[in-house]
């Protein structure tokens, strides 16, 4: 059976109700991932040995009537730069290929640990480093609802994944919207957390005080079942919270009356794309129609995000991505003699133009001299907008508004200009320069058949409002159906 | 902020231990200073009394107590080396003078 | 032309805890090449660093020790550079908010009291161990001492001499030895001093160029170091010649100092506050609580041995040299042991005993219980001093208490007045050539008759009674 279609509430439900084995689920999607990747090229690496192991392990649990985990049998699979003890960690990147990491990240750890069955890993921009997944330099992944159209990025394969059913759920990390804007861009469900709401040991550092690892899934439901495994302090992430963790599946039903939702005025400008724009207000209008109170908001400095955004973060990457010098793992240039050109030719070598540029932009951005007015302005900023939202969330308990401007673009639409492609991210960043939690959800398809996303944004450590909220405009808007994949 | 130069350019490459060759020099000078002129509208806004958000998260004192605890296996924390003896992690002779 | 130095210390010391600073490897010394560590101290794709409590508790310690302000708001900050021992090609340390500002050290040279101020004391991470013995044109790299935690003290330019940095280092070390914060172990690199030196004409308010010296491996070493260097630097500008910004370091076998590094510009390590690491707010509650536990600090237990025990200044400073010499000093006095006489046995004796056998006083087995019981026996005229020096080395050796060695040896004095007489009338008899010249006024010849009265009672004679009974038989006609 065509177990690959079905959300992971659903394979949980035909699991324990023995209607189908783990080992039967994973491979049915082995089976889909072989169908669709010549079409979608998502994944790097497809674990399929490992995955039928865990699987027949979590046969075997249920088998002898233990408890085989809240994920038991699901399949999942997980952005490249998660590292994990099986397979290769490279972040899509030349400089780590072939990297096998020593340890599992926390989160893989525990979605083992929930009988999840890892089904291998997934395509992004070299480190993190893109909206559009073309940095990567392993493959280009397309975009299940138009082979000619990126998936988003930088989770672009997590979103593609998701999208054409290769996995039931995946792991994407946003650092100024990689999981809600491919999530956006291919019709899924993607949740960026509270910063310090899932521990980032084991996600290799892109800018440390904005990533945060999070679900791409097929709907809200979804979405708290994968959350309510990630979520939780770990002593080995200093910046990692010490707050209780809901069953964020309880408040999914909850009544949208008296909830108010804000529209920032300042998402709804001529750089959004008219379609967009219709399918967003529409939902906003079904939830005020079910009892929930609209309200205009003001972000004032929203204008300075993406400003404030490419100084922090490049400004951290050019310090975390210091240790790929090819000494302890890593790429050396076989031709490097001296110490020096170890450095400089694996380094040149080895990254991407993208990722050299924000290096040296953010090395730029801290050098002696210029750091009181880069970086220390860019910090003082991040105050204002963190205000900004502060003031916005005294009137309103959710913030709504597009993930993205535009749909889905066409490859090499905006490569040839960096700063046109780091302003696709306009609607996205100012969460990440806050710390708040942030979720896209599919909202509708364009004329062309391109899914559109919604943006819901909450107070710190609010999951459950914006997961409530958006099961709400799920149930309001239905589906929106699958990919035209063969 | 002042506007970038090629000189500039070649100083963080330096620093960041990056080759930049003349083409690609000029490629970044120019894309670099459209990004910077970008963010230069930052000086916009009157930030004088604004503290910087340091930590994303308002978290003070947290700490790891004094427990030792396993350490990797040497095979596992050398496997990954680019060149090791079993032993060290092996890399071009190291200098005095070379501390960059 | 008259110069004076001008000198300031840069002085990393290793902190003593049991596990790495942002990781639960362990500290240990010895361990074989790349054995203690893990993905954190190896900065690994992923990793992040938490910080020892006990990093900052002793921090604090020192920080108060050495008469600093504690810092209420501290923070970590990523010092940029590129170097193979550096695992994440930063280093986390403290930039512009150190836990430790504004203190000072009393230090004394030659009688004299000098003030030295301390700018700051910052927490950070020790580097790996370069070995360039693998050949080839090649170097391995041991990352066991990455990550260990290491405090960087560092003064004001206060210091005008060698024999004051000696002086500086001294009193440190001891500081940090008497907090347990360090075992400032020098030759294994615990302890690693940099002397920053420049000369200007006397009276001058402005400072000469400096010159930094690095990678000295010995006390003495630094201290020659710097005595060679202002005389470098003074020569140089007596010749009319200029001193070059750089680093030098010290050739220990030609007792001279080599230009290692020129400096042509600042290095640029583009600071930045640590983002995986959390402020470090140390509240007064904190403070006092550190502030309560610190042991009575050498400067005080110096004075207070003089004042509670009469003892000379140049004794309280040698027992107090450590923390555990004046321990041990203090439990033997704590026995009932008179307080000089226990001076004088630790210093004298026992130092050489452990010195023979390369002990800390930590390890000696001859507890204070035991030494007092010693100079107990000494005091009630059951062994004389000499004979207490022998019983002391049998202590040390087999751990034995006086009065079982002195018991069993038959080791007791011969206090009897009658006893005594009888054997140093044997000896005036048997010496008549001596006893006459002693009558005819040759007094030095004592000492022989002495002699010979000790070695029939195996050294047993009471002293005092000895010579007594000895002069008055000799007196008579
Ligand atoms: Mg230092
Ligand atoms: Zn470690």
């Amino acid at each position: 059976m065509a177990w690959y279609g079905k959300t992971a509430h659903e394979l949980i439900e035909a699991v324990s109700q023995r209607q189908a084995s783990a080992v039967e689920i994973a491979e049915s999607y082995l089976g889909r991932i072989e169908a669709v990747e010549p079409r979608v090229d998502a994944f790097t690496q497809v674990w399929r040995d490992s995955a039928l192991e865990q699987a027949a392990r979590v046969d075997a649990r249920i088998a002898r009537g233990e408890n085989a985990g809240p994920l038991a049998g699901v399949p999942v699979a997980l952005k490249e730069l998660l590292c994990t003890v099986e397979g290769e960690t490279t972040c899509a990147s030349r400089i780590l290929a072939g990297f096998r990491s020593p340890y599992d990240a926390t989160a893989v750890q525990r979605l083992k640990a929930a009988g999840a069955v890892l089904l291998g890993k997934l395509n992004m921009d070299e480190f993190a480093m893109g909206s559009s997944t073309e940095n990567s330099a392993i493959k280009l992944t397309r975009n299940p609802w138009n082979p000619e159209c990126v998936p988003g990025g930088s989770s672009g394969g997590s979103a593609a994944a998701v999208a054409a059913d290769e996995c039931a759920f995946s792991l994407g990390s946003d650092t100024g919207g990689s999981i809600r804007q491919p999530a956006a861009l291919c019709g899924c469900v993607g949740m960026k957390p509270t910063y310090g709401r899932v521990s980032r040991f084991g996600l290799v550092a892109f800018a440390s005080s904005l990533d945060q690892i999070g679900p791409l899934t097929k709907d809200v439901r979804d979405c708290a079942l994968a959350l309510n495994v990630l979520c939780g302090h770990d002593p080995m992430d200093s910046t990692s919270a010490d707050v209780p963790v809901p069953d964020f599946t309880r408040g999914l039903d909850g009544d949208m009356r008296g909830v108010r939702v804000g529209l920032p005025r300042e998402f709804f400008t001529d750089a959004l794309s008219g379609e967009v724009r219709e399918h967003v207000e529409a939902t906003v209008k079904a939830l005020e129609a079910r009892g929930a109170e609209l309200r205009e908001v003001s972000l004032p400095h929203s204008e300075y995000a993406v400003a404030t955004y490419y100084i922090v973060c490049t400004a951290e990457a050019s310090a975390n991505l210091a240790r790929f010098d090819g000494v302890r793992y890593g790429f050396r240039h076989p031709e490097a003699k001296t110490m020096l050109d170890m450095y400089v030719m694996s380094k040149t070598g080895g990254f991407g133009p993208e990722v050299q540029r924000r290096i040296l932009l953010g090395t730029y951005v801290l050098s002696s001299g210029y750091y009181d007015a880069y970086y220390l302005k860019a910090q003082q900023v991040r105050t204002l907008i963190k205000r900004d939202f502060d003031r916005a969330f005294e009137q309103v308990d959710v913030i709504a508004g597009p993930t993205s401007p535009t749909p889905a673009f066409r490859f090499g639409e905006k490569t040839a200009d960096p700063l046109t492609m780091y302003l696709s991210d306009i609607y996205t960043i100012s969460c990440n320069l806050a710390a708040l939690p942030g979720l896209s959800l599919p909202c509708g398809l364009t004329a062309s058949g391109l899914p559109v996303g919604l943006q819901l944004l909450g107070r710190p450590f609010d999951e459950e409002m914006l997961l409530r909220v958006a099961h709400c405009c799920e149930q309001l808007r239905g589906g929106i159906g699958k990919p035209p994949l063969a | 902020m002042s506007q970038i130069t090629v000189e500039d350019v070649e100083y963080i490459a330096g620093l960041a231990q990056l080759e930049v060759d003349a083409a690609t020099k000029a490629r970044l000078t120019e894309e670099l200073g459209k990004i910077l002129g970008y963010v230069a509208k930052l000086n916009e806004l009157d930030t004088r009394d604004v503290p910087p958000m340091m930590h994303a998260l308002e978290m003070r004192n947290v700490f790891r107590e004094d427990e030792a605890g396993p350490s990797l296996p040497r095979d596992l924390a050398l496997r990954a080396a680019p060149s090791h003896d079993g032993q060290y992690f092996i890399v071009p002779r190291i200098l005095d003078t070379d501390e960059v | 032309m008259a110069y004076e130095a001008v000198i300031g210390m840069e002085v990393h010391v290793e902190i003593n805890t049991r596990s790495k600073v942002f990781c639960a490897c362990s500290t240990a010394f010895d361990a074989p090449p790349n054995t203690n560590v893990c993905p954190v101290c190896l900065g690994m794709p992923g990793v992040l660093p938490v910080l020892n409590r006990e990093m900052v508790n002793k921090t604090v310690a020192v920080g108060l020790a050495l008469n600093c302000r504690i810092s209420r708001w501290s923070k970590m900050d990523r010092k940029n550079y590129f170097y193979p021992d550096l695992a994440k090609n930063y280093q986390i340390s403290q930039y512009d908010l150190p836990l430790c500002q504004e203190g000072f050290l009393d230090i004394e040279v030659d009688g004299a009291t000098r003030r030295i101020g301390i700018t700051r004391a910052h927490m950070e991470e020790d580097t790996a161990r370069n070995t360039h013995s693998i050949g080839g044109g090649q170097s391995g790299v041991d990352f066991n001492r990455a990550g260990v935690p290491l405090l960087e003290i560092v003064t004001e330019p206060d210091l005008r001499s060698a024999d004051e940095v000696y002086a500086y280092l001294t009193m440190l070390k001891q500081i940090l030895e008497y907090l347990d914060a360090s075992d400032c172990n020098i030759e294994e690199g615990s302890l690693r001093a940099e002397a920053n030196v420049s000369v200007r004409p006397v009276g001058a308010q402005t400072l000469g160029v400096k010159t930094e010296i690095k990678n000295v491996a010995s006390l003495h070493g630094v201290t020659k170091a710097v005595e060679y260097e202002i005389a470098r630097h003074v020569r140089v500008l007596d010749e009319g010649g200029t001193i070059t910004q750089e680093t030098r370091g010290w050739d220990a076998d030609r007792g001279l100092t080599f230009s290692q590094r020129q400096k042509e510009s600042a290095h640029d390590y583009h600071y930045f506050p640590e983002p995986d690491l959390a402020p470090i707010v140390v509240d007064e509650a904190w403070e006092q609580r550190i502030r309560e536990g610190l042991p009575e600090l050498p400067a005080a237990r110096r004075s207070r041995f003089s004042d509670q025990y009469g003892l000379s200044t140049y004794d309280a400073a040698i027992l107090t040299a450590t923390r555990a010499m004046a321990d041990y000093f203090e439990a033997t006095a704590a026995c009932g042991a008179d307080p000089k006489q226990a001076a004088n046995w630790i210093m004298g004796d026992l130092q050489a005993l452990l010195t023979l056998s390369a002990m800390d006083i930590r390890a000696c087995p001859v507890q204070p219980d035991a030494l007092a019981g010693m100079i107990a026996l000494i005091d009630d005229g059951t062994i004389s001093g000499k004979i207490g020096k022998d019983v002391l080395g049998e202590m040390f050796a087999t751990g034995k208490t006086a009065r079982a060695i002195v018991e069993a040896k038959g080791l007791t004095q011969i206090s009897d007045a009658d006893a005594l007489r009888a054997v140093i009338l044997e000896v005036i008899e048997k010496n008549p050539a001596q006893v006459e010249q002693y009558r005819s006024g040759k007094e030095k010849v004592l000492g022989f008759l002495v002699g010979q009265v000790m070695r029939a009672t195996q050294g047993k004679a009471n002293p005092r009674l000895l010579n007594d009974v000895l002069l008055a038989e000799l007196r008579k006609p």
